[in-house]
């Protein structure tokens, strides 16, 4: 085993000189994963993946890259991928987020998909870390019957592969896979596997070769409702009177097995923990603190079942839709709600404003398919720029709202296959002169002063043409 | 420049004095108007503030999704627009039947706000239309009232119709309906009628046939104009008042009017060939043989115009009986006279109950009860009388116009509940009149009394002291001695006092005063009886605005010891229509609920309240109450996937379909006459508990409300009816249970899809459904189905 990789080492020293590029295939090569720990969340309909791994430098050279490999099939489901260093000697020891970066290895077998997580410091030969990285997965769990009439419960697959798919060489590696109930239909058994309450134990398993797979499949119960927001636009609106007013727009769907035949209303409310199980009844959203003038409203008008509490750290909005969602149902709303401007909007040293807001979509637990963040800028402002912690697509357009007269600049923001992780704050920064305040209610006052002024002239005007 | 100015003083000062007086009254009556408009408006806010500001009932629903058509597409697709989301398969050509005033007012709000960039949306705009024109409409009220008698008696009119209940029933924030902006359009074609009148200027003959044709665009209540017009042209002809003013004011109106009306699709060539616009021909013909008669008396001496009198007459009668017998040959081949079903419902009041079940089966369309008229216009009522008499003192052409107003629409509420609406400005006008009289009176006496005790103190003192009726008559001396004794009764009874109150208003202003000075007493305690009076409609008004008319009728709300519940079932239904199924899907239910269905859950519907077709409705109603399997190849004939039906039992709410299912039965037997009534009842009596009949029982509309209803409480009791339901137990072989909203108010079924066809089995089946009683039915149909 050792004597290839050996001799693929030295090739690369020989190349070294003549192709710079090579050096970075042949950084895997030189790392390998001592222990490998992986847990699998599968509660809710968000597969979320803690991964332990144990780097270690078994290569002459030091490297500040470690690669992280997906199947293609789940890189379009991957939301987000996070990794942490553990620093520090045992008590001390603190967690440091580390960049993580979508990269691209000539020569991924059956397109792979990498992710490069960069080190603080490089891994000298010899050493070794230990990394944390956390990635979740959107629509992952397939609904299996695809179809379920109202009083049967949710089952779904999952997918996956019992082996830790990586570039590098695994010594030791274990998967624990946490279902939600104790219900599992069944499961792929790859030796030594067993299952004990709602986890099912993959591994361990010793000494894999790069690029190991092994698919297994997971038939299990998951009630939980699949909330999934299509298509969300949030829209911000900067008034410097002092409110920063807030339009969410969404398009909500139970994405869960489709609904199938009848839905009694008398069995949904006779026996709900029977009936409609995996139904969507309601939603919590987390608000920011000292919201005011909340609404919760469609198209065609208010919807009464919401309710509000505030403190002084959060504002909770409990929504209900208008009816239960079952799989496959939709429904949309609007929640707008104001904020005062003085929480979120601040000024740079160099006489800039910026607005620190959250990116993310304000309910829990559900999976974003599309966002969209409009920031309108009050009328006047110049140089707008938008820092966000991870890539979005940008553009600039312009509204018109009350008595406008050259329109509002708007900084829109889009991203696809959002998690609640995403929650985190973004900056718009931009210039303003306070003179543009006065601009309308200045122009309100002229145009009542000439029409004043046109009453008075043409009281005082005789345009008869008699005499 | 001074020498000249001192010397004529005296002069100039009272002159100032005067004009100083009129502008600091036309800045006050401003104001007034001013306030009364923001009360009018926001009066009806209650609505909003209460509820929510949403689109209220279910015409409002059609108008609200007119408006965003034309604010979508624009004014000429909204006039090409032919709907196919409605009356499926036959669908609707709207910009030709409706009327666009009220849509095109809103768009008109809309378009203007947006191209000022204020953002509104056009629900919005609707929403609030209906106060902002009310506002209007009491300003316009103060001009025509100001035109018949005076600035006080208007502004005491638009004060009274800012709040009137019977007005803010129909307008308030949400009600976005035609008769929104058509009230506000008939009272100001009747301002301008008027002007014109007393003005005989033709600028104002002009605006008063474009004031008309708004009106024309906007309700189909234009033909009271032109009916209550040429009454009073006539009225004023007959009574020898005729003038040329009257002359500018109706003809260049009946022309011009004529050929506006003309314009509007739904109208068209109706403006000239049905029978309620004869009447304006009519009295167009006999005014110009009158304006000609006046013409040639004025030429001819006395002598001949008698000879040419005789010889004109006798010709002309022969003339007029051959065009009248024509006329009526050609009105009588007519099914219907010529005249619409609603119309005629109004000349007749029985003609709709005994031929016309759908104009009959609307409750707006019923007679109201007395309690209404109090409920509606209150202490109006009994302020009418005595503005009448007002009008009589003296009578001009402007007074007897108000006088004729108020006497026909009095007659037309009384046949149509809805038509309250009508009386409602005739019944301010004249009460603002009253009042303001009764006020002048009282006010005039008093300031009488007080500043004139100097001048004849031994008077005022002999009044003021002993009050009895001879020292008055003493006092007063002259005609009209019994009159000044009633002053006595009239203490006791405001009403009377009133009356006499106007009476000597009227007399020569030379002696007005000295006659009209009534006891200081007296007349402050009458007056404070009227000001009590009006504080008593002022509270009623805005009671009957806060809580009797401000409901949504979407939204129900019940208080309960444990706060406020809110049912929102009828849009939770629409929004899972609108969600949940195919964007083409047909859904069927009763006519009351096919615009909020378009509208809310953008759904094709079989019926609306649009009532055009008659058949179409009958076929839904015997639907309804045909048993399952009929039932189902009637809606699968029409395509339909969804039915809904609206259930009231299982929470109280009594206007639901089971309720007005007898009329489902009438319309339906109406065209299909296997549907026979007396099936349904029993012993003459509409029940739905063991005792009811089995075709009840079996019928659709039965089975689709209480399928599974007893497993609720385990008896099925019918929380409307008050009873238990008669059939508890039964399966639906040929619908399934698409979805029930939380209280079960609205229920939606689905039409299973037609069974396979199995081999052996095909013949047997055939044979079935061609003997069963949906096949007649359906040729029932294709026959009566005039788009086949």
């Amino acid at each position: 085993m050792e004597a290839p990789i050996r001799a693929r080492e030295a090739l690369g020293f020989i190349l070294f000189s003549l192709l710079f590029s090579i050096c970075r295939s042949s950084s895997l090569n030189h790392l390998l994963i001592s222990n490998a720990e992986r847990r699998i969340d599968l509660s809710s309909h968000i597969v979320k993946v803690y991964l332990t791994l144990k780097v270690e430098n078994a290569g002459s050279t030091p490297t500040s890259e470690v690669f992280l490999s997906f199947p293609p099939t789940q890189v379009d489901h991957l939301a987000t991928v996070e990794a942490l260093v553990t620093k520090g000697k045992r008590k001390k020891t603190t967690l440091v987020r580390l960049d993580v970066k979508p990269t691209e290895l000539p020569d991924a077998p059956n397109d792979a998909k990498y992710f490069a997580i960069y080190l603080e410091n490089p891994l000298k030969s010899g050493e070794s870390t230990t990394l944390e990285v956390l990635y979740l997965l959107t629509h992952s769990q397939e609904p299996f019957p695809a179809e379920i009439a109202q009083s049967e419960s949710q089952l779904v697959y999952y997918r996956d592969s019992a082996l830790i798919l990586s570039p590098y060489h695994i010594k030791q590696q274990t998967t624990f896979i946490k279902t939600p109930s104790t219900k599992v239909e069944s499961f792929t058994r790859v030796e030594p596997s067993n299952r004990a309450g709602t986890e099912i134990k993959y591994g361990p398993y010793e000494d894999h070769p790069p690029y190991s797979f092994s698919p297994i499949l997971i038939h299990f119960e998951n009630n939980s409702p699949f909330a999934v927001v299509e298509e969300l636009v949030r829209e911000v609106e900067i008034s410097h009177w002092g409110n920063l007013q807030v339009t969410e727009q969404y398009t909500l769907v139970h994405a869960g097995a489709r609904h199938k035949g009848v839905f009694s209303r008398v069995d949904f409310q006779s026996r709900p923990t029977l009936n409609g199980a995996s139904s969507l009844r309601y939603l919590l959203a987390r608000l920011p603190p000292r919201v005011h003038s909340v609404y919760y409203r469609d198209e065609i008008g208010n919807i009464s079942s919401s309710h509000l509490r505030t403190d002084s750290r959060k504002s909770e909005l409990e929504i209900e839709p208008r009816y239960p969602l079952f799989g496959g149902w939709k429904a949309t709303f609007v929640i707008g709600y104001g904020l005062p401007l003085q929480d979120f909007l601040f000024e740079t040293s160099d006489d800039r404003r910026y607005l620190n807001f959250t990116f993310g979509c304000p309910l829990l637990e559900t999976v974003v398919d599309k966002l969209t963040i409009k920031v309108v800028l009050p009328e006047g402002s110049k140089d707008p720029s938008a820092v966000v912690p991870f890539p979005v697509e940008q553009h600039l357009e312009t509204k018109y709202s009350y008595l406008d007269v050259v329109g509002r600049t708007v900084v829109v923001m889009e991203k696809k296959n959002l998690v609640p992780t995403h929650n985190s704050h973004f900056q718009v920064y931009y210039t303003f002169k306070p003179i543009f305040m006065l601009a309308e209610p200045l122009m309100l006052a002229s145009v009542f002063f000439l029409f004043f002024v046109a009453c008075v002239a043409y009281l005082h005007i005789d345009l008869s043409i008699r005499k | 420049m001074a020498a000249p100015e001192t010397s004529t003083a005296a002069v100039p000062t009272l002159y100032t004095y005067n004009t100083l007086r009129n502008a600091f009254g036309g800045v006050l009556s401003f104001f007034i108007l001013l306030l009364i408009g923001v009360m009018a408006f926001s009066i009806r806010l209650f609505s909003v503030i209460k509820y929510e500001s949403v689109i209220h009932e279910f015409d409002p629903y059609f108008n609200y999704r007119v408006t965003q058509f034309l604010a979508k597409n624009g004014i000429y697709e909204f006039w090409n627009w032919f709907d196919d989301r409605t009356w499926y398969p036959l669908g609707r050509v709207i910009g030709g039947t409706v009327y666009p005033g009220l849509t095109l007012t809103a768009g008109t709000i809309w378009w203007l706000l947006n191209s000022l960039n204020i953002p509104l949306s056009v629900e919005t705009v609707c929403v609030f239309t209906a106060p902002i024109f009310s506002a209007f409409a009491s300003w316009a009220t103060y001009l025509l009232t100001k035109e018949v008698k005076g600035t006080g008696a208007g502004l005491t009119a638009a004060a009274l119709l800012a709040m009137v209940p019977s007005y803010i029933s129909r307008s308030v924030a949400g009600s976005y309906d035609n008769e929104a902006v058509a009230i506000f359009a008939l009272i100001f074609t009747f301002y301008l009628y008027i002007k014109t009148l007393n003005t005989g200027s033709l600028f104002y003959a002009t605006l008063n046939s474009i004031a008309y044709f708004y009106m024309v665009c906007s309700w189909g209540g234009y033909t009271f104009i032109i009916n209550l017009i040429p009454m009073h042209v006539l009225l004023c002809i007959v009574t020898g008042r005729f003038s040329s003013r009257l002359y500018i004011a109706y003809a260049p109106l009946v022309v011009l009017g004529t050929l506006l009306a003309a314009l509007v699709p739904v109208v068209g060539f109706n403006a000239v060939m049905t029978s309620e616009h004869f009447a304006s021909f009519l009295v167009f013909i006999i005014i110009h043989v009158v304006a000609f008669v006046y013409y040639i008396k004025g030429i001819l001496s006395p002598k001949m115009f008698k000879v040419a009198v005789t010889l004109v007459v006798s010709v002309g009668l022969a003339v007029c009986c051959a065009v009248i017998a024509v006329l009526i040959a050609l009105v009588a081949s007519s099914p219907t006279k010529g005249w619409s079903g609603r119309s005629l419902s109004l000349l007749d009041p029985t003609y709709a109950s005994k031929y016309i079940p759908i104009i009959a089966s609307v409750s707006e369309h019923q007679p109201p009860t007395w309690p209404s008229y109090f409920m509606d216009i209150n202490v109006l009522a009994f302020l009418v009388p005595a503005g009448i008499i007002a009008c009589f003192l003296p009578l001009s052409d402007a007074s007897s116009f108000v006088v004729l107003y108020i006497a026909t629409s009095v007659y037309f509420s009384g046949v149509m509940v809805r038509l309250m609406l009508v009386l409602a400005p005739a019944a301010c006008i004249t009460s603002g009149i009253a009042l303001s009289q009764a006020f002048d009176v009282f006010t005039g006496s008093i300031k009488f009394q007080l500043t004139g005790a100097s001048s004849n103190t031994e008077v005022d003192a002999a009044e003021t002291s002993s009050s009895t009726a001879e020292s008055q008559t003493d006092a007063v001396k002259t005609e009209k001695p019994e009159e000044t004794a009633k002053n006595r009764p009239s203490r006791k009874s405001k009403k009377k006092e009133r009356e006499h109150g106007e009476k000597p208003s009227t007399k020569a202003k030379a002696e007005k005063k000295r006659l009209l000075a009534l006891p200081l007493e007296s007349s402050v305690i009458s007056l404070l009886l009227l000001v009590l009076l009006g504080a008593f409609y002022v509270v009623h008004c805005v009671w009957a605005a806060a809580e009797a008319y401000s409901a949504p009728s979407i939204v129900l709300t019940s208080r309960s010891h444990d706060g406020l519940h809110v049912f929102d079932d009828f849009r939770e239904a629409y929004a899972w229509l609108r969600h949940n199924t195919d964007v083409d899907d047909k859904v069927a239910s009763w006519w009351d609920y096919g615009y909020q269905t378009t509208a809310m859950a953008n759904r094709t519907v079989i019926v609306d309240n649009n009532t055009w077709n008659n058949t179409h409705i009958a076929t839904v109603g015997t639907a309804m109450s045909s048993p399952e399997r009929a039932a189902w190849e009637i809606f699968h004939s029409l395509d339909v996937k969804y039915v809904l039906v609206v259930f009231g039992g299982l929470v109280g709410y009594p206007s639901d379909d089971i309720n007005k299912f007898l009329w489902m039965v009438r319309i339906g037997g109406g065209v299909f006459p296997h549907i026979k009534e007396p099936d349904y009842l029993r012993d003459g009596q509409y029940r739905i508990d063991s005792q009811a009949t089995p075709t009840m029982l079996n019928c659709l509309m039965y089975k689709l409300s209480y399928y599974r209803f007893v497993e609720t409480d385990g008896k099925g009791f019918d929380r409307v009816r008050q009873t238990e339901i008669g059939k508890k137990y039964f399966k639906l072989t040929h619908f399934e249970e698409a979805f029930t909203t939380h209280h079960w108010m609205v229920r939606i079924y689905k039409l299973k899809p037609p069974k396979n066809r199995i081999r052996g089995k095909t013949k047997k089946s055939k044979s079935k459904t061609s003997s069963t009683t949906s096949s007649p039915k359906r040729s029932g149909t294709k026959k009566k189905n005039p788009w086949q």
